[in-house]
């Protein structure tokens, strides 16, 4: 059941694309900074094979520039 | 709400991106931060200033059952605006160490033995009572700190000094703060900062004299880097006596041998004046000229008495000093090229640069500590850079309620909530206010801290209450003060949180609650009061030291001074201790506007905070054009003539190098707190002597062996650290005080500032061998 945090930096002008993109994918809690340009995302899944799906799913998102990680935890 | 293993570990999660955010972006804030909390499960999140140094960063605090789980930085607070250092991050872990005192323990039989906290309120009570009849008023003492809350510090001096009627008040701000406070009185005749944070905001220089912000102050060493980052012709300066992560960060960093900053001051303001870029109209208009006397001694000796003369002096003769201290001359004491002191000097001197000046224990540890801090203000009165956003001369406090406790308060021997005790009117007013007859109060000081310690080893105290602080750590000159504290006919009793070297001499231990296990207030180097509500109860029958006093006052016979009920005592004595400063140059915040704020300065008046004091335009109560000196009676700043005199010790053939000692980033003060806390503990587990790699050479040491530091009073064998993470030049080693294990203040010199009593820590002789 792994849970990671992430710094999630937008492409120049789409935080608020990616606030939606982000919030809109499964397992995934995405939160805007007021005064700077990026997100923080945390993401929750039950297992490593769903964590691996969301992985490729964030990869294919137009709108995310660079993901930074921040914290990482799972159960094994 | 409960809250699940998951759902904490979520908020974990979050809480570490909004951390690294937080340094990555100084001043980020979070809206939607309060929803992904409450949607991961039961935290509520409560505001509190740090418990750590003088800044006063506003934190949240995430309590959930009973418990603080989680902590950030509160981005509605101006001083950190969200941003928190490595100490505030890992804060609420202090609580929680396995080893916390829960039960009050009396020594018997030379053993320490639970015992319950009423009997050992009771014991408290009587021994005094004893040692007053046997012993005389005089006997009796209190010890705390710039860590106690406002209101400790407030009972403290109310049942001393108005009630028991002695002036043996003293706290541990006097070995970190004393000199600053003698400088403002001296030099503008009010204590605390003209300026604050908003100062960084806005200068185009910074110099920090002898101060490791990037270690101690780094949230306020991030805003400084974060203007310069914006505004690309900022620079800082750092000149100090070693090379720390301060200078690496620095536009320059330039060396001074130790005490020679005296020199250096004094040449800044000859090229100043050389240069014609004194501020004609400002000088006129704002300033007038003072000396004193020289040749001032160290305080080493018992009983040791100074009192300065303070006389009038013109510009004329100040310029006719300063003749001595020429770049060139200076150069040649000091060691600082005369380049450098004449670029320094143009920096302060240039109309269009709007300059700070930071410092903190390397001006105010100084024997001649006031001296210095007269100085750096005697640059800005020249060219007129005060009191203006982004022109301060600054002096930063080391810790939480240094300003709000003990400076404010006035937990010092000299001092009441306001005045002097010397002053008949404050004496009347305290009397009022406090409901004790004026007699009460005793005219005439004691003894200042290193003198109270010397007082108990001589048998002149023989009972002292030390609250918050470990001066069995921090004392310098430690071998004779522990030896003092242990003689026979000695009754000490320690009000603390944790074991520590002071438990050792203590005949009674008071379990303390801490932080947000208690209300309370603190006041930080920016005239910044701030509230924190309890949020926990404290483990065991810990208990807060405010009511560990009303309890013993009232034991003493003095209900009516101490009528408070537990439900509200806290506000009441706010309350009652605002009445003090109730004028426009200290009005203060009410309780409920503390309550409600993060933080609010004095003066406050009329709704409206004070960022500037003394110019009208910012501070209602300077009055007239341009600027109101209004602490002095002539409304004027002083240019003090002061010249550089030689440190009490300095190195010889047999003690060759120099000793500095001070503290480093991850642990404060002591160590008794952050090394319970696991993080902090394994990034920096023990003291080390910082040795130059020239030195370190000529002596077979290499990084990590074992070296024993010697001087006249004592020796401690701890490992060497080369290029590490400070370096000092070659002549000096440095060495931090935070572990109880290496006690380097038994190698330290009890020499101070004759002014300020306040002993320096950074200059003493040792010699280096290999152990």
């Amino acid at each position: 059941m792994p849970v990671f945090s992430y710094l999630a930096y937008p492409v120049q002008g789409a935080k608020e694309e990616l606030f939606n993109d982000l919030s809109a994918l499964d397992y995934c809690e995405a939160m805007q900074a007021e005064n700077k340009e990026v997100l923080i995302l945390v993401t929750d899944t039950p297992d490593e094979k769903t964590e691996k799906a969301l992985q490729k799913q964030l990869k294919t998102l137009k709108s995310l520039q660079s993901l930074g990680m921040t914290f990482g935890h799972t159960d094994q | 709400m409960d809250i699940t293993r998951r759902a904490f570990i979520k908020t974990a999660a979050a809480q570490s991106a909004v951390a690294a955010a937080a340094v990555l972006f100084p001043g980020i804030s979070f809206g939607a931060w309060k929803n992904l909390d409450t949607s991961s499960g039961g935290i509520e999140w409560k505001k509190a200033p740090c418990r750590f140094c003088g800044t006063g960063c506003g934190l949240l605090v995430g309590v959930s059952l009973d418990r603080a789980v989680a902590v950030k930085g509160d981005p509605n607070c101006s001083v950190n605006k969200g941003l928190c250092c490595v100490k505030g991050y890992h804060s609420i872990q202090i609580l929680y160490g396995n080893d916390r005192y829960r039960k009050a323990l009396v020594r018997k039989n030379g053993e320490l033995v639970e015992t319950p906290i009423q009997e050992a309120l009771d014991l408290v009570a009587e021994k005094m009572k004893e040692t007053i009849k046997d012993h005389g008023k005089d006997a009796v003492s209190i010890y705390g700190s710039g860590q106690w809350s406002i209101p400790d510090g407030y009972a403290a001096s109310k049942l001393f000094k108005g009630c028991i009627g002695t002036n043996n008040v003293e706290a541990n701000a006097r070995l970190c703060m004393a000199s600053a406070v003698t400088g403002f009185m001296t030099s503008f005749g009010l204590d605390e900062p003209m300026g604050c944070y908003d100062d960084i905001d806005h200068a185009d220089v910074f110099v920090t004299w002898g101060n490791n912000m990037a270690e101690m102050h780094p949230v306020l060493f991030s805003r400084m880097l974060a203007n310069r980052k914006t505004k690309t012709h900022v620079k800082i300066i750092d000149f100090a006596t070693r090379t720390t992560r301060t200078s690496q960060a620095a536009d320059k960093s330039i060396i001074f041998s130790p005490q020679t900053d005296l020199a250096v001051a004094n040449a800044i303001c000859h090229e100043i004046i050389r240069n014609k870029w004194v501020n004609e109209d400002f000088v006129e208009k704002h300033v007038s000229f003072r000396k004193g006397k020289t040749n001032i001694g160290y305080g080493t000796e018992d009983h040791f008495k100074f009192t300065d003369k303070e006389e009038t002096a013109d510009f004329r003769e100040y310029k006719a000093f300063l003749q001595d201290y020429t770049p060139e001359k200076v150069e040649k004491i000091s060691g600082v090229p005369a380049k450098d002191i004449k670029y320094m000097a143009a920096l302060y001197g240039d109309p269009d640069k709007k300059v700070t000046s930071f410092w903190c224990m390397g001006m105010n540890q100084h024997t001649r500590g006031t001296w210095i801090n007269n100085l750096v203000y005697n640059i800005h009165l020249l060219v007129g850079k005060i009191s203006t956003p982004g022109n301060s001369p600054f002096s930063l406090t080391g810790q939480p309620s240094a300003c709000g406790t003990v400076r404010e308060v006035g937990t010092l021997t000299h001092k009441l909530p306001h005045g002097v005790v010397a002053n008949e009117t404050a004496r009347k007013l305290a009397a009022e206010i406090w409901q004790v007859p004026v007699e009460n109060i005793d005219p005439k000081p004691s003894y200042h801290t290193v003198e109270m310690f010397r007082a108990l080893d001589r048998g002149d105290i023989r009972f002292m209450w030390i609250q918050v602080t470990n001066p069995m750590v921090t004392m310098p000159n430690l071998k004779r003060y522990r030896k003092g504290a242990q003689k026979q006919g000695r009754f000490i009793v320690l009000s603390e949180i944790y074991p520590t070297p002071t438990s050792d001499i203590a005949d009674v231990i008071l379990p303390s609650a801490l932080w947000v296990e208690r209300e309370g207030f603190f006041g930080n180097s920016e005239r910044r009061t701030q509230h924190n509500e309890q949020m926990v109860p404290p483990p065991g029958d810990a208990m807060c030291n405010t009511w560990q006093l009303i309890e013993v006052a009232r034991r003493l016979g003095y209900e009516k001074q101490f009528p408070w009920i537990r439900e509200a005592y806290i506000e009441d004595i706010w309350n009652e201790y605002i009445q003090f400063h109730d004028n426009p140059k200290h009005r203060m915040a009410s309780y409920k506007e503390l309550k409600a704020r993060s933080g609010v300065q004095w003066p406050f008046v009329d709704g409206m905070e004070t960022k500037w004091r003394f110019n009208p335009e910012y501070d209602p109560a300077a009055k007239g054009d341009g600027f109101d000196f209004y602490g002095k009676p002539d409304h004027k700043a002083r240019i003090w003539i002061r010249p550089y005199e030689p440190a009490a010790e300095f190195p010889d053939n047999e003690y060759p190098l120099w000793l500095n000692t001070g503290r480093i980033l991850e642990h404060w003060h002591t160590g008794s707190m952050t090394r319970r806390v696991p993080i902090l503990h394994k990034s920096a587990p023990a003291s080390y002597v910082e040795i130059n790699p020239d030195d370190a050479g000529a002596l077979g040491v290499t990084n990590g062996s074992r070296v024993k530091v010697s001087s006249r009073r004592g020796s401690v064998v701890m490992t060497a650290s080369i290029n590490g993470r400070g370096l000092p030049p070659k002549g000096m080693v440095f060495v931090p005080f935070f572990d109880e294990n290496h006690l380097i203040n038994e190698v330290t010199l009890d020499a101070f500032c004759p002014i300020s009593k306040q002993p320096d820590y950074k200059k003493c002789a040792v010699r280096l061998e290999r152990a």
